[in-house]
């Protein structure tokens, strides 16, 4: 039977869509509230019968006895104004049946707009792009999944985006009570605490049990998301708070509340002075940049500091940190005396060595002289959790400052310049000159490298990357995707990085899979700048889900893709011919399982099938440049487009 | 009789050993079997994970001291998964490559000099 209750018009709080700043009350004196029709019969959610139809043909029988329920007023639509002033552009999704009345309300009662539908083939692949957007555009996006079935498939990649400190904000469909359970299909995709699959690698989570519930925790998850260090949040959506009339009790008492976003933690002021002073009086001093850039500003501000001393820059491209053709670009672990990490996770790995794989036993030694003064400004020391390792080796340091670098790197900036003498400033500026001549000698040699193999087919990655350069470096150009050390790293070896967008860095905790879903999200996100976005593309990875093409070609995501296509999980590969030698057995056996070969996989026609520019296979290096050339025409209308190069390993 | 035959057999195998003359082709196939581009490249070009081998900075020797014993990351091969003639294969194939051109020849590679 049927529930009676009062249904009012969608749209009641249309008036706080949008509202990000701002508490919206949800009082019947709003605009759109007076605005309601006039009050008829509930129908809070399908009988039995009706319901059954999820899974089962529909039966016999008398359909003019059953109810038929429709509302006005779902729970969802007040979820999609709580959802509308958090200011999330888009929602990347596979549909799921657990938050289908979430689904709807965005669409019809939101718009499709702000945040507007990603049709993803696969939930890695929503949180993946998710992860690959906000390292462009620096804001989170919303991922729906189920929360049993979709979490799982979810996992992986959401746990690459919390070892990347990428906030991902997930909402979870849930039937939490087993009344509302219709069929065997909603028992198995119910279950009782939905986030603790992912709660060794999320930051919060909530399971509101009222709508009043999920819009405090909503704001209060984006809050805690958007804290550094950033990190994935999980909201569970009950589906019977999104499917049923919204309570007339919380019509009158629900409030968004208000968001407001912390200022990031700077590090403390004494400390700041005994780093800079160590800075300052350094002869050698290195400066480790692991994600210093939170944001573009970090650039600048790295910049900023390494002329201040005149110190080098270690890159070690988990972000774009520092610009790869500056002079100051590089330097000599072994030689400084003082090192700076800023927000280097394996700051231990960073500063030590360890027993290769062709030795037995395992021993680690410090590659830093001795003495040498270690200085870490990481916000991870203000964050962690125990059980999935991805924090590193414990790093024994002089000075740790537990705080964000880029909101720190201001202060320390000043406190060096009040410390810095003439003297001081003449030495500095000749270690500079000296910097630079090695920086420049260090680019002539990746220069001389770069001819080797220049002719060989398979295509070697350094032509790749320069056949590539050769067409994008007059554009506004961003490439998205990991090169290190997939691809030799040639183009952070030779092309001329600048800009933030323009180098992403990596999956996180190794995922693979990442790679593709992450591209087409950072493609997304590059679109409304009009920049042409180039995605160099491991051909293991693809195949994870290679959906995320056709994500691409239905939503018009213009995205360059260049397969790296070595035919082989190369990694492991290489791996198993280190195991060969090691136990003294045939090498010969290392593409068992390791090679994606036999029959090689056509990617240039797998693009095709999902509705995209596709060319290839390229095996010989002339004809790389006009393919790449054709390709670019394609992605400036506003498409995808792929080329299959048949690369060398690595 | 059987003792100078034995001689005769170790002298023939140590003068291969201090100068073997390989067969490229075999060498390349041996190359491309046991994994060996798989960090130098099918050309022996380098990669980031593993040296620039061809063509070869050293003799066929040093070659094979190194592959018996080597001094970074690269897996120890013994006589067990290589011999020292199947290595000496392998290095004559790496003598067939040819150095590159010069990268003041190659326009794409000279454009990025003084940027």
């Amino acid at each position: 039977m049927a529930r009676k209750g009062p249904v009012g018009r969608r749209g009641f709080l249309k008036g706080a869509a949008g509202a990000a700043a701002g508490a919206a009350a949800l009082a019947t004196s709003t605009p759109a509230a007076k605005a309601q029709a006039p009050e008829r019969a509930a129908t809070p959610l399908p009988s039995t019968a009706l319901a059954a139809a999820e899974k089962s043909p529909p039966t016999r029988g008398d359909v003019s006895a059953v109810d038929v329920y429709t509302t006005d007023r779902p729970g969802a639509d007040f979820m999609v104004d709580v959802i509308k002033t958090l200011n999330f552009d888009y929602v990347c999704a596979n549909p799921g049946s657990s938050f289908r009345g979430l689904h709807e309300s965005l669409v019809n009662y939101g718009g499709n707009k702000a945040p507007e539908f990603i049709t993803c083939c696969h939930e890695e692949s929503s949180v993946a792009m998710a992860h690959g957007y906000f390292k462009i555009e620096g804001k989170p996006l919303m991922v729906m999944a189920h929360g049993t079935v979709g979490l799982q498939h979810a996992s992986m990649a959401i746990y690459n985006a919390y070892a990347d400190r990428v906030p991902v904000y997930i909402v979870l469909g849930n039937i939490q009570d087993i009344k509302f359970r219709r069929s065997d299909v909603e028992w198995a995709h119910s279950v009782q605490d939905a986030a603790a699959m992912v709660r060794d690698y999320t930051k919060w989570d909530d399971n509101p049990v009222s709508l009043g519930h999920f819009a405090e925790s909503s704001v209060r998850a984006y809050k805690i998301a958007m804290t550094p260090p950033y990190e994935p949040v999980v909201i569970v959506a009950d589906a019977v708070l999104q499917e049923a009339p919204m309570p007339e009790a919380d019509r009158r008492t629900a409030r968004i509340p208000k968001l407001t976003l912390p200022a990031p933690p700077a590090g403390d002021s004494g400390a700041l002075a005994e780093a800079a002073k160590l800075l300052v009086a350094a002869e050698n001093p290195l400066i480790v940049a692991g994600r210093s850039a939170r944001t573009p500003q970090g650039i600048a501000l790295l910049v900023e500091l390494a002329e201040t001393l005149q110190a080098p820059v270690q890159d070690r491209h988990f972000r774009m940190n520092f610009p790869s053709l500056h002079p100051l670009s590089g330097g000599n672990i072994a030689t400084a005396d003082v090192v700076l990490g800023l927000e280097v996770q394996d700051f231990w790995m960073a500063t030590h060595t360890q027993t290769p794989i062709n030795r037995m036993g395992m021993q680690s030694k410090p590659i830093t002289k001795p003495g040498a003064k270690l200085v870490t400004i990481y916000s991870g020391d203000l964050y962690g959790k125990s059980n999935y390792q991805d924090f590193g080796r414990y790093a024994e340091v002089d000075l740790s400052i537990a705080a964000d670098a880029e909101a720190t790197l201001p202060a320390l900036i000043e406190a060096c310049r009040k410390l810095i003498t003439p003297d001081r400033r003449r030495a500095m500026q000749a270690r500079g000159a000296k910097l630079a001549e090695a920086s420049k000698a260090a680019r002539e040699r990746d220069i001389e490298l770069a001819a080797y193999g220049w002719d060989a087919s398979p295509i070697s990655t350094a032509r790749v990357s320069m056949e590539l350069w050769n067409q994008i470096k007059n554009e506004d150009w961003s490439l998205v995707s990991d090169v290190n050390p997939f691809f030799s790293s040639w183009p952070l070896r030779l092309w001329d990085f600048k800009k933030h967008y323009q180098y992403l860095g990596e999956h996180g905790a190794y995922g693979i899979g990442y790679g593709a879903p992450a591209a087409v999200g950072a493609a997304l996100a590059n679109r409304k700048h009009g920049r042409l976005t180039v995605n160099i593309q491991c051909d293991g990875d693809l195949n994870y889900a290679p959906g995320v093409l056709w994500t691409a070609a239905h939503h018009r995501i213009p995205l360059l893709t260049i397969m790296h296509n070595n035919r082989a999980y190369h990694q492991e590969a290489m791996y198993l011919t280190d195991m060969a030698a090691r136990a003294n057995r045939s090498v010969s056996t290392f593409s068992v399982g390791s090679g994606i070969n036999d029959p090689n996989i056509d990617y240039a026609t797998m693009a095709r099938a999902y509705g995209m520019y596709g060319k290839g296979p390229i095996t010989d290096p002339k004809d790389l440049g006009p393919a790449i050339k054709g390709a670019i025409a394609v992605v400036k209308r506003g498409e995808p487009a792929l080329i299959d190069v048949v690369t060398q390993p690595r | 009789m059987q003792k100078l035959l034995l001689a005769a057999l170790l002298l023939t195998a140590l003068v291969r050993a201090q100068d073997p003359a390989g067969n490229a082709g075999a060498g390349q196939r041996l190359y491309m079997k046991n994994g060996c581009y798989q960090c130098h490249g099918t050309v022996g070009q380098g990669t980031i994970a593993g040296a620039r081998i061809g063509p070869p900075r050293l003799n066929a020797q040093g070659l094979i001291r190194y592959v018996r014993r080597p001094a970074g990351q690269m897996p120890a091969f013994t006589e067990k998964v290589m011999s020292d003639r199947e290595l000496a294969d392998v290095y004559a194939f790496l003598k067939t490559i040819p150095p590159p051109k010069p990268s003041k020849d190659i326009p794409l590679l000279n454009d990025l000099r003084g940027k």
